[in-house]
């Protein structure tokens, strides 16, 4: 079977890569463009781990056809830091302690920004269910939670 | 938090500095085992029996051998025999199937190809022929006198008198305070009993296992894996290939959740073995449905308590009877759960006996407190029911019956200082206590007891020319260990946590270090820490008093400087950085190292507040305020104990309310997803607001109990008592799900019929 070639955005960058036609969109950033940060938790769309933003829409790239990437804009957690300055997401994640074993935290980061760029004042109830997508099984929500709050102030203030 | 006891001033330990393994972890850069990649690796795939219980009658590899891509294909032929009574002969069949399949998903061969479409094509071309046996999938199947018995090896361990025949009794575990338990009985006013059944749930980490192996022409392996111990990684896939620890070296990864599930090994050996045979790296990952199907899950159980207790609320005697099955082999439930069930209290009169019991699902592992959770489900609903029963607030039943320092345990050893009596009191005096309730809403309170372990640790720590120091351990970090090693580090050497790098170190770069279990990283771990900084300090000392011309016994050591105290002259201090510049002059490298065998390991004690919301018309229960308090000792990071107790609040809600394994009638599991199978999510709880209670243990040089586990305990009854006290109904059946709920209530007339 050929190889489709794909042309898209990566965080900003022009990308091209090779794939599959039933490659998912998360194992051709993964193997093909080298970008890691997404993970496979379930590969069903029901865990969150390998959440990225493809034209605004927050999507589970495991569901996505990686030919289907063609002409988009990507951004993926790689893509949340400007240089060396962090998301203040990523900043208040790590001041917050809102990460235990870390597998998650790159999708939650691309779901709690995709929630603050449409909301940027959510409430506590509107957080929990903006994140209700991505499953943590470490922290129990509670600082990740509250480091959306606090990214969220940051961000507004 | 609430600090129960004076305790020393530390300059570092109980702050909460950024994490050092933090920047990576949230800038997508942290390498979990599926993120590496080696030049021409192939994908492994293992392939997996479709019946709970059957004979292997053959394996057909030819045609799978001649698919295009396929370069290794692997059965149990290709690992040494193993007969029963080896060492590790469970792990060893659980790993690859031998004669016998013993449950849906059980691995019986592998395929090594190109691509992993090509490796899971082949692996669906390797024909396997099975006689399928009768399957056995609960408990009372398993005891049935006629049941099929799984292992015909198998003869009880612990039965009196011994047994004579095989059984799918693994062990039977019997702990008893000797006393006459009628008399016992007899003494009591009230005696209450009640029986409960749960069914296997799953760690549920979100990382699928996953490794890659690279074996080399001169027979040596490289494996980078997740796991909870690379040196159990090495030495049990040594065990399985026949092979001296010295071939393996085992690399850890990051590891993304384990909570004990990673504390065995399925995928390594095989992937060795596909290495080995294909002469090329080869890629492991499962899916999320082999993780459910063929890893994990915690066991399934029925236990029967009976407690008697005096009108004053006195606790006289008690009787439990628990029954564990560990899935397909022999496993530790019910001695886990005879370990945990009285522990708490002091009860005069005790006669506990536990089962061990084998079906045919997959082998439990370890999760969080092992079989804790569901002992104290029994007890501490029991206790509630006998505090309403006696006209006793539930939290001074438990205040008047708590076990403190000098009682003996059901064990048999007497308590060291352990901090459950401050737990109860610091959730009594928390606001949430005496806080006001909505309607259709319930208060429930439990406590939960852990013992944690110590076992073997290492530590090396080398202090680098520019002052700076790398602290290695051999123990992965599954929650932020790191940062507590290089807190007392830090605290040790009197150098910034900031300036000290901490490392876990792979199977060729550290000493001995068992596995990340039992709640022991922090404790026992860190003791090693500690024992290397203490030897680099006597040699810091000693360099200084060269550098200084002096006395070694004229210098101490203070705030990280070399202090000369002796009277002949004003010296100025030596910091460390001015000793490391020195120390090709002063005697070579620094470095030092700590190994021991931790002993001390003070009990986790937990208690915990939870309010519940029942829906009268769905039987759907929220959880609304959530509280929960924990003796860590000492928090070495506070942040990251505050995480734990969370973490397991929020695991013991979802065994609490959603979380079962689902099988159809041959044993075929029916929920293998993350949607099925259903985890809380963020909407579904809380803040949980973590009380860390502070009472040092007197064995560890900074206090340190462990808090991995403890929190898992107390969730599955404080809900089951909130949900009575919002309904008046008692469920003794996990998980009290909605429709179990609603029938809870259906049945007892009403949203309220108490």
């Amino acid at each position: 079977m050929s190889r489709v070639h794909v042309t898209c955005t990566i965080n900003g960058d022009p990308a091209e890569f090779l794939c599959d036609g039933g490659q998912t969109l998360l194992d051709a950033l993964r193997d093909e463009v080298g970008l890691t940060g997404a993970k496979e938790g379930c590969g069903t769309g029901d865990c969150g781990a390998c959440s990225i933003v493809m034209d605004g829409r927050l999507l589970c790239s495991c569901l996505v056809l990686a030919p289907e990437a063609e002409g988009t804009s990507i951004s993926t957690v790689e893509g949340m830091a400007t240089g060396d300055d962090l998301h203040p997401l990523q900043q208040c994640f790590l001041e917050g302690a809102a990460l235990q074993c870390g597998v998650c935290t790159p999708g939650f980061l691309v779901a709690a920004k995709a929630l603050l760029d449409r909301n940027p004042d959510p409430t506590e109830t509107e957080i929990r269910y903006g994140l209700a997508g991505n499953l943590c099984r470490c922290t129990g929500y509670d600082k990740i939670v509250r480091a959306v709050q606090a990214a969220a102030e940051r961000l507004s203030g | 938090m609430t600090v129960t006891e004076p305790k020393p001033r530390y300059k570092y330990v109980g702050t909460r500095p950024v994490r050092h393994d933090g920047l990576e972890k949230v800038t997508g850069r942290a390498r979990f085992a599926a993120d590496l990649n080696l030049p021409g690796q192939l994908h492994g795939i293992v392939v997996r029996s479709p019946h709970a219980h059957a004979r292997i009658t053959s394996i057909d590899t030819s045609e799978a051998e001649a698919m295009p891509g396929v370069k290794a294909v692997i059965t149990s032929e290709d690992f040494p025999a193993v007969a029963p009574g080896h060492r590790q002969y469970d792990m060893c069949v659980n790993v690859i199937a031998r004669d016998k399949v013993f449950y849906e998903g059980h691995a019986l061969a592998a395929v090594a190809a190109s691509t992993r479409d090509q490796a899971q094509a082949a692996a669906a071309a390797v024909k396997v022929e099975y006689e399928v046996l009768p399957a056995v999938l609960t408990i009372d199947q398993a005891l049935a006198p006629d049941a099929p018995v799984l292992h015909a090896h198998m003869m009880t361990a612990g039965a009196n008198p011994p047994a004579e025949e095989a059984s799918n009794i693994s062990n039977i575990t019997r702990f008893s305070s000797g006393t006459d338990m009628d008399a016992g009985f007899a003494e009591a006013d009230l005696v209450m009993e009640r029986e409960f059944t749960t069914r296997p749930v799953h760690q549920g980490y979100i990382e699928p296992h996953a490794c890659v192996a690279d074996t080399g022409q001169d027979g040596h392996t490289t494996i980078w894996c997740s796991s909870q111990g690379h040196f159990n990684v090495r030495s049990s896939t040594a065990t399985l290939l026949g092979w001296e620890n010295t071939r393996i070296r085992v690399i850890p990864a990051e590891i993304g959740g384990g909570f004990g599930g990673k504390t065995t090994i399925y995928l390594e050996p095989l992937a060795v073995a596909l290495s080995a045979k294909a002469g090329r790296p080869v890629k492991m990952v499962m899916t999320r449905d082999e993780v459910f199907r063929a890893t994990g899950p915690a066991p399934g159980t029925k236990l029967r308590i009976k407690l008697g207790a005096q009108s004053d609320g006195n606790l006289v005697a008690g009787d439990a009877y628990l029954i564990y099955t560990n899935g397909a082999y022999a496993g530790p439930g019910g001695l886990l759960g005879a370990m945990t069930v009285f522990e708490s209290y002091n009860i005069p009169h005790f006669d506990i006996e536990a089962l061990d019991v084998v079906i045919n699902t997959a082998r439990s592992a370890a999760y969080r407190a092992p079989a804790a959770p569901l002992t104290a489900y029994a007890m501490e609903t029991l206790l509630d029911e006998v505090a309403e029963e006696l006209g006793i607030d539930a939290m001074e039943l438990r205040l008047k019956n708590a076990v403190t320092e000098g009682e003996p345990s059901t064990m048999g050893f007497p308590f060291a200082r352990i901090g459950f009596v401050e737990c109860l009191e610091a959730v009594r005096d928390h606001p949430h206590f005496s806080a006001p309730l909505g309607p259709n809403q319930g208060r429930g309170l439990a406590a939960g007891y852990w013992f944690n372990i110590g076992e073997s640790s290492s530590a090396t720590v080398n202090l680098n020319e520019d002052g700076t120091a790398t602290v290695v351990t051999g123990s992965p970090d599954i929650g932020g260990s790191r940062a507590s090693m290089a807190l007392m580090a830090a605290e040790e050497l009197g150098i910034d946590p900031m300036d000290i790098r901490p490392v876990v170190g792979d199977t060729e770069a550290v000493g001995f270090t068992d596995i990340t279990e039992g709640s022991r990283a922090t404790f026992a771990t860190g003791m090693a820490v500690v024992e290397a900084c203490r030897k680099m300090v006597v040699e810091l000392r000693g360099r200084a008093a060269k550098m200084m011309g002096v006395d070694v016994d004229d210098v101490d050591w203070v705030d990280g400087q070399a202090v000369y105290t002796g009277s002949d002259s004003d010296k100025d201090p030596l910091s460390v950085a001015d000793i490391c510049a020195k120390a090709k002059r002063t005697g070579g490298p620094l470095t030092a190292t700590g190994s021991l065998e931790a002993h001390g390991a003070g009990p986790g004690f937990a208690v915990h507040l939870c309010d519940v919301e029942v829906d009268p018309e769905t039987g759907v229960v929220r959880v609304v305020r959530y509280t929960a308090s924990q003796d860590a000792g000492t928090a070495i990071h506070p942040s990251y104990v505050e995480g734990q107790i969370q973490g397991g609040v929020a695991q013991g809600v979802g065994w609490a309310l959603n979380e079962e394994y689902i099988y159809d009638s041959d044993g075929v599991m029916e929920n293998p997803s993350f949607l099925d199978y259903r985890v809380p999510v963020a909407s579904d709880l809380p803040m949980i607001d973590a009380i860390i209670v502070e009472v040092p243990n007197p064995a560890h040089p900074y206090g340190v109990r462990g808090v991995g586990e403890t929190g898992i305990v107390p969730p599955i009854p404080a809900v089951a008592n909130a949900i009575y006290d919002a309904t008046g109904c008692r469920i003794r059946d996990l998980p009290m799900s909605p429709i179990r709920v609603l029938e809870a209530i259906t049945a007892n007339g009403g949203s309220n019929g108490s």
